[in-house]
């Protein structure tokens, strides 16, 4: 690891490394100010010539399709993150990789979970020499520690799919957890003992990756229907006894909140969304599987009911709290990129109203337009904010990489973005001087809804004036951090984070260096 | 002994604290905390300075901490030092973060009391944030009798720095000798209230007031410092109104309904049949005494609609609040005890016809045809309060009401039996 690294300041006032993993990319220039030119990266030709006819691409494990794939140490290999923390191929994966003695490979998740503990060994040995998505939990602390070899890059949702189709990222190697498969490679999301909902965060990589390897627990004969990864792009197909843990695919977050604390954040954020007018006949939202936000969509969906106002759609991630408003009649549509529980995915399942959705149509940097700009209100969590309304949601406040980003940056494009959090945790405050790690600009923050108070970003006076009245605790930013300030006992200590050690960037939807994420003690 | 410790582990906002005295070596602290790298000199700081304060220039202290806030590290390291010496005059007491709002006063209103189990620092911080009429911060059911020192001094503490917002500060006591530490504590801290559980008789009041005027007068606090009576037993209910009348500083009477059952032989049930008696003796009681009427506490947290139903009842016998354990019942209290449309109106049309008297100095309010007693307008303006605080009338709602001069229609407007 070189000791000193060259570093620029871009727009955002952050140093960010010139490369990265030997690479260099651009820096950040400001929420909207890259205008991309060229072409976008495309697969390599192939022919149905060299596939069998009668359809057959099942091959007898998957070393065997990797091997047929032409793996090779240094490439680039995919998986998605459906399978949530029940996932048990990554790992398994992994494992062959290590037996067939490849080394340097640069893992593309698009997401990582607690499950993936596993991977440090081959973090540790080589066999994974980065990796570029989500570091969560265990992954992270090994990351922020300095065990890994390579940098990683840290994207949402939407930027993952921007750095394929802008060819930043080629993936060599898509394998693609499918809890139904037909021999010929169509999968499905919504069927199975390892059922997990839509399959959207694989479609890029099924579209782009040189080779397509698909992976079931549940072979079904041609055709596998509805389809959420098409065949024709698949290259191999493998049946294994197991994908995952379906106990842990779908639950575990949606567990609605019990504390009070939390509770009250999740009323003040829907009596402000009913008072500033947002709830109105056909609206839209988006809220994720957090407590909070579940407790937020609870309180929404009873002020709908006393005031009989019906959304036109609402986002998922899907969980039973909003298949219930599909139910009762609360929201025409839920339009869905992953499912949290066994209610959503048999809703995705049953209910043509619960549409599978992709980040091609809800995030896309390089679509012509997408679904998150569209969306009404959009509630969110964050790790730290900063006076400014800079948000953080990857690190903590004492360094450490704990999160990944998800669908967070991309869904600030909302027409209103609240983040509703609590003002301190364990003595901690969430509302700082200068976040540790800027993930996304105060200029798309409208609201920062704490237990102590409203603040609305004072670019947003349009918000400023509706809430005007509304009797809602409105306070400043300023006025929230001086209250937790006095109860914690003043600011904390500068995180203990070593900037001369780079071992992650953060990127922002258009592919742009947003900020650096440091090592963490000696 | 030379060593102590206090407070718990493996609980969240709350930390493990071990003092051994030495007699050299100045303080040396070990720290473990999940916090350290943000807040650990802070703490170790805080460490030296408390145990100085307390006249203990060498020790160990071993701090295992879950980030628990200033305030509470103070008051754990207080008790280990206190457990060692036990007749330690001296105190350390944090900077008070904030002034104190003025006094809630007997006519505060008290629809909801929340109570706080006193030895658990996690629920003090945002507990006004919900909203309560009161907190209360509990010494005595809630606390382990080998943890009251150790609660007394977290509510201490919390008394000195938590802003609990607009609810009146409360402290419930423990019975006799230690309820007497208690408030040699407290009292000079400035709790809104003190609490005397299990009152029986008028003496009780008379004692534990007598013991709060003179610690008042010796720390020299002018803040009047008010006395809730909890009944709950059935000589509680036979001498109510004594227990009630027994001091000016007395706002309100309150029934403790587990207790009460449990004394009288009965199981407590929803329907609450086995205490209706005392119920509504205890309304009498109080009401007789011009005070205000507590009812119990609700403690099926997840029964929400038993709990508005409870509420609705409570109201109905002419209870003016009900005690809470959970922040989640506060909403619903406040909407059950909230007046009605009907009530409402009728109480804007007295206050108004009050107010216009006042104006033209007039000894007589009418509303329409009817002359309306004083007793009555005090009642309208309380119900009218408590529109306002249940925000189901704007604190503006003179500006949309004028006073109806033609005689009402009694048969809507007229509250029964008045």
């Amino acid at each position: 690891m070189a000791a000193r690294r060259v570093m620029s300041r871009n727009a955002a006032g952050r140093l960010v490394p010139k490369k990265i993993n030997g690479h260099t990319h651009p820096l950040f220039k400001g929420v909207g100010a890259i205008v991309p030119r060229g072409k976008k990266a495309a697969p390599p030709v192939r022919s149905c010539a060299q596939y069998p006819d009668d359809g057959n691409k099942l091959v007898k494990d998957l070393r065997k399709a990797l091997t047929l794939a032409g793996l090779r140490s240094g490439m680039t290999v995919s998986t998605h993150h459906h399978l949530r923390n029940g996932d048990v191929l990554t790992n398994h994966l992994f494992d062959v990789i290590h037996s067939m003695g490849v080394r340097n490979i640069r893992w593309f998740p698009s997401a990582s979970f607690p499950c993936h503990e596993h991977l440090v060994r081959y973090l540790s040995d080589g066999t994974i020499h980065h990796i570029e998505g989500s570091m969560n939990g265990p992954l992270g602390r090994f990351v922020s520690g300095g065990g890994m070899r390579g940098e990683g890059v840290l994207r949402s949702h939407g930027t993952r799919y921007q750095a394929i189709q802008d060819g930043e990222v080629h993936v060599d190697i898509a394998v693609i957890a499918a809890p139904a498969a037909d021999v010929f490679g169509n999968a499905s999301g919504v069927e199975g003992p390892s059922a997990c909902g839509p399959l959207g965060f694989a479609l890029a990589d099924s579209l782009y990756a040189d080779r397509v390897i698909v992976v079931t627990d549940n072979l079904v004969p041609f055709p596998c229907i509805p389809w959420a990864i098409q065949g024709n792009n698949v290259d191999y197909v493998v049946s294994v006894p197991t994908l995952g843990d379906p106990a842990k695919i779908v639950s575990g977050t949606t567990v609605l909140t019990r504390s009070p604390d939390r509770q009250l954040i999740a009323e003040y954020a829907a009596r402000f969304v009913e008072s500033v007018g947002i709830m109105k006949d056909n609206f839209s939202f988006q809220a994720g599987a957090g407590g909070t936000s579940l407790a937020f969509v609870l309180r929404l969906k009873e002020k709908m009911k006393e005031r009989g106002i019906k959304a036109r759609f609402v986002r998922g991630g899907s969980t039973v709290y909003l298949v219930d408003m599909l139910k009762e009649g609360l929201t025409e549509y839920i339009l869905d990129g992953q499912a949290f529980d066994q209610a959503g995915v048999r809703s995705m399942r049953d209910d043509p109203r619960h549409v599978p959705t992709s980040p091609f149509t809800s995030y896309n940097y390089h679509g012509k337009g997408n679904f998150a700009s569209m969306v009404d209100v959009a509630v969110l969590g964050a790790t730290e904010v900063d006076l400014n309304y800079n948000a953080n949601v990857v690190t903590h406040s004492d360094g450490m990489l704990l999160h990944g980003i998800g669908g967070w940056q991309d869904c600030l494009f909302s027409k209103c973005a609240i983040l509703a959090i609590p003002s301190f945790r364990d003595r901690i405050p969430v509302i700082v001087d200068r976040v540790t790690t800027l993930c996304g600009p105060g200029e798309l923050v409208d609201v920062v809804v704490t237990e102590r108070g409203i603040a609305i970003n004072p670019l947003r006076d349009d918000l400023m004036a509706a809430a005007k009245g509304s009797g809602l605790p409105l306070k400043s930013l300023e006025e929230i951090q001086a209250e937790v300030l006095r109860l914690c006992g003043g600011p904390p200590s500068p995180a203990p984070v070593d900037t001369n050690r780079v071992v992650a960037a953060v990127k922002w939807v258009d592919g742009t260096l947003l900020d650096t994420v440091y090592g963490v003690g000696g | 002994m030379n060593r102590a410790s206090a407070g718990r582990r493996d609980s969240r906002s709350d930390c493990l604290v071990e003092v051994e005295a030495r007699t050299k070596g100045g303080i040396v602290v070990e720290l473990a905390s999940k916090v350290k790298s943000l807040y650990g000199s802070d703490i170790t700081g805080l460490a030296v300075s408390v145990l100085e304060a307390l006249g203990v220039p060498h020790a160990r202290v071993t701090i295992q901490d879950e980030g628990a806030l200033p305030f509470v590290l103070a008051a754990r390291l207080e008790s280990a030092v206190r457990r060692i010496q036990p007749s330690l005059s001296k105190e350390y007491l944090p900077d008070p973060a904030r002034q104190l709002f003025s006094p809630p006063g007997k006519e505060h209103l008290r629809r909801s009391r929340l109570y706080l189990p006193g030895n658990q620092p996690k629920f003090f911080p945002n507990a006004g944030l919900h909203r309560p009429d009161c907190v209360i911060l509990d010494l005595e059911d809630s606390v382990h009798p080998d943890e009251k020192d150790a609660a007394r001094l977290l509510v201490r503490n919390a008394l000195r720095v938590v802003d609990f917002g607009y609810a009146e500060r409360m402290v419930r006591i423990n019975q006799g000798r230690e309820g007497i530490t208690d408030l040699h504590c407290l009292v000079p801290v400035m709790p809104d209230t003190v609490v005397v559980p299990k009152c029986e008789s008028a003496e009780q009041i008379i004692e534990v007031d007598r013991e709060i005027q003179r610690i008042r007068r010796e720390v020299k606090i002018s803040r009047e410092i008010l006395i809730l009576p909890i009944i709950e037993s059935a000589l509680g209910i036979h001498n109510a109104y004594e227990v009630a009348s027994a001091s000016k500083r007395i706002c309100a009477l309150a029934i403790g309904l587990e207790d009460y059952t449990a004394d009288i032989g009965a199981e407590r049930t929803v329907q609450g049949r086995e205490s209706l008696y005392a119920r509504q003796a205890l309304v009498n009681a109080a009401k007789a005494a011009g005070v205000q009427a507590l009812d119990s506490v609700f403690s099926d947290v997840d029964d929400v609609e038993g709990l508005a139903e409870s509420c609705r009842e409570a109201r109905a016998f002419g209870f003016d609040g009900k005690g809470c354990i959970h922040p989640r019942q506060i909403r619903i209290i406040h909407q059950a005890f909230a007046p009605t449309g009907k009530d409402i109106a009728w109480a804007q049309q007295v206050t108004l016809a009050f107010e216009a008297a006042q104006k033209s100095k007039m000894a007589v309010v009418a509303v329409g045809s009817r002359m309306i007693d004083p007793p009555v307008v005090r009642r309208a303006q309380r119900d009218l309060a408590l529109a306002v605080a249940s925000g189901v009338v704007p604190s503006n709602w003179r500006a949309d009401i004028t006073l109806q001069s033609a005689p009402m229609d009694s048969e809507t407007v007229l509250p029964e039996g008045e």
